[in-house]
């Protein structure tokens, strides 16, 4: 057995025409947490279905827990969980009555069954609320549910597809520690995600994919270095300024943007205390005019576009 | 995978259906109470039965039950697309269950409710003065084509259900279900209708089973019921393979 909890080399799939995976390669670490980056479109949900063995890819060698998905997919099944992308629960049902259901399924047997619900309803704050109808539930409520669920049997390996689109912020910080939580018990997590803030948040290793394809692969830090780390925002009052201020700016121009109808300019920066001193400074010895001047991190569309292009 | 799996994993599904029954009791009892007031409306407020010689309650009453095994197709659409659409479909999959299960499961809990559903019609029935004379014989026979009429409605409930997919298209299917299930000899005798017109509602399986029950109920012999074995089995012989090919192409 290899040291890899998931191993994928060439995964092709097409629908129709149109190819989900297009050659993808992926390694990921047992007991470690690995995040898939991407846009919408870039194959990212038709990858955690071919690992969670809900589709048979075209072909490619793809393991997990060092089983074939294909051929040994009922072993697979015994040793994942899968958190799809939309809160998977029978909506008619109690919180209790669906984690007794899946665990049911798990063939634990009815009394263990109902002593693991009753503990997963605990661990994630869900006991006073497990007789109501799930259809009842928040929907921060519903994915710990659900991810409660995928966690029925302690899987070695557990998928999630984009656990945190489409809730608040407050439902956000609930998976998130429910996630962090579940690392050291040895589980290695596969997660998908559209947010960079998410991927570095929670991810050991992450891989960027676009159109089918892994097209960088490393730690979070590791990948915000190639991208060439923080940048500044400069917003100026006067858009007639942008190519002034542009010219006389203590910044590495080359890796300058500017966008006009927002007024504002973006460069990248490597001191970041030494840059923002030096951009005000030289914005008020010219007497231009900042709205807002800020340090941040760079965006997915930013590791995107220097990912994307770097590959071209 | 073993066969008690199978087994238990079927059982587990139904039993899953049958908590949704005491979750939601107002929803079972309305969908016991809709055929009942459609045998009401036809029997009393619209006054049908064209061509009908004889008490009309003994061939409206056959028909209704024949009716309502056909409408069952909608709610086992309405059930199974619900699950598709939210993903619940998928997490089975993604179980070491007996994947089978799902439709068995399915299957199950449906006959069961439509065995509930002929309880309950064939109950007002008696209250409305209907009296089947063809002995219990007959009338378990009867019972029995009514359910293998809905066990074939069933399985192209489900076989349409995989096809659509998603819930909105079920109403599709409902404004297809009507007029089949009205354009039979549920509630008129084809010889009242058009020519061209009859001969459909003859051709109509559901029309074969409703001519078989009412025979069986009213004592007049056993020639119908051929036809009324005949159709379901050769729907299921289509359906059947088909809706569980489906089934197994979702993950294609």
């Amino acid at each position: 057995m290899t040291e890899a909890a998931i191993t994928v080399e060439g995964a092709r799939k097409k629908y129709g025409d149109r190819p989900a995976l297009d050659g993808l390669d992926l390694t990921v670490a047992r007991g470690t947490v690995h995040a898939v980056l991407g846009p919408n479109g870039a194959g990212k949900t038709t990858l955690v279905r071919v690992l969670s063995t809900l589709l048979r890819p075209d072909s490619g060698r793809i393991e997990v827990a060092g089983l074939d998905v294909v051929r040994q997919a009922y072993a697979v099944r015994l040793r994942i969980g899968l958190l799809g992308q939309h809160a998977a629960l029978d909506e008619e049902l109690g919180g209790r009555q669906n984690l007794e259901l899946f665990g049911r399924l798990y063939h634990l047997g009815a009394r263990r069954a109902r002593a693991r619900a009753g503990e997963l309803l605990d661990r994630f704050g869900l006991a006073d609320t497990g007789r109501k109808a799930v259809r009842h539930y928040s929907g921060g409520m519903r994915r710990r549910l659900d991810l409660a669920a995928s966690l029925i049997t302690e899987p070695e390996v557990l998928f999630l597809d984009e656990p945190t689109t489409g809730l608040d912020p407050r439902g956000r910080a609930e998976v998130w520690s429910a996630v962090r939580s579940l690392v050291g018990g040895g589980t290695t997590v596969l997660l998908t995600t559209q947010y960079l803030e998410e991927a570095d948040q929670l991810a050991d290793r992450v891989s960027v994919v676009d159109a089918g394809r892994a097209v960088a692969d490393g730690t979070p830090d590791e990948l915000k270095k190639a991208t060439g780390g923080d940048r500044i925002d400069v917003v100026l009052r006067d858009a007639g300024q942008l190519g002034a201020a542009v010219a006389l700016l203590p910044v590495d121009r080359a890796g300058v943007r500017v966008d006009t109808d927002r007024r504002l300019l973006s460069a990248p920066v490597t001191d970041r205390m030494a840059a923002l001193a030096g951009v005000v400074r030289a914005l008020e010895e010219a007497g231009i005019e900042a709205e807002d001047v800020a340090l941040r991190r760079p965006t997915l569309d930013e590791v995107f576009l220097h990912l994307t292009e770097g590959a071209a | 995978m073993s066969m008690s799996y199978a087994l238990t994993d079927s059982w587990t599904m139904t039993r899953r259906e049958l908590a949704h029954w005491a979750r939601q009791p107002v929803r079972v009892v309305v969908g016991l109470v809709f055929p009942v007031m459609l045998l009401l409306m036809f029997g009393y407020l619209i006054g049908g039965g064209r061509g009908v010689e004889g008490e009309y309650v003994d061939y409206l009453v056959p028909g209704m039950l024949a009716l309502t095994m056909a409408f069952g197709l909608e709610g086992t659409m309405i059930a199974l697309t619900q699950d598709l659409d939210k993903g619940v479909i998928d997490r089975f999959r993604s179980l070491p269950m007996a994947n089978g299960a799902v439709l068995v499961g399915r299957s199950v809990a449906d006959m069961l409710q439509s065995a509930v559903g002929l309880g309950a019609l064939v109950g007002v029935g008696f209250a409305l003065g209907w009296r089947p004379d063809g002995g219990p014989g007959a009338f378990t026979g009867a019972l029995g084509l009514l359910l293998l009429f809905r066990f074939a409605m069933l399985w192209i409930g489900i076989f349409l259900a995989l096809v659509a997919g998603k819930p909105e298209l079920v109403q599709a299917v409902q404004i297809l279900v009507w007029p089949v299930g009205f354009l039979s000899n549920a509630l008129a005798t084809p010889a009242s209708m058009p020519d061209w017109l009859g001969t459909v509602v003859e051709w109509n399986p559901m029309s074969r089973t409703a001519t078989a029950v009412r025979d069986l109920f009213g004592g007049l012999g056993t020639d119908q019921v051929w036809p009324a074995v005949a159709w379901p089995l050769a729907l299921l012989a289509v359906f059947f393979p088909l809706a569980v090919r489906r089934f197994a192409a979702l993950n294609k």
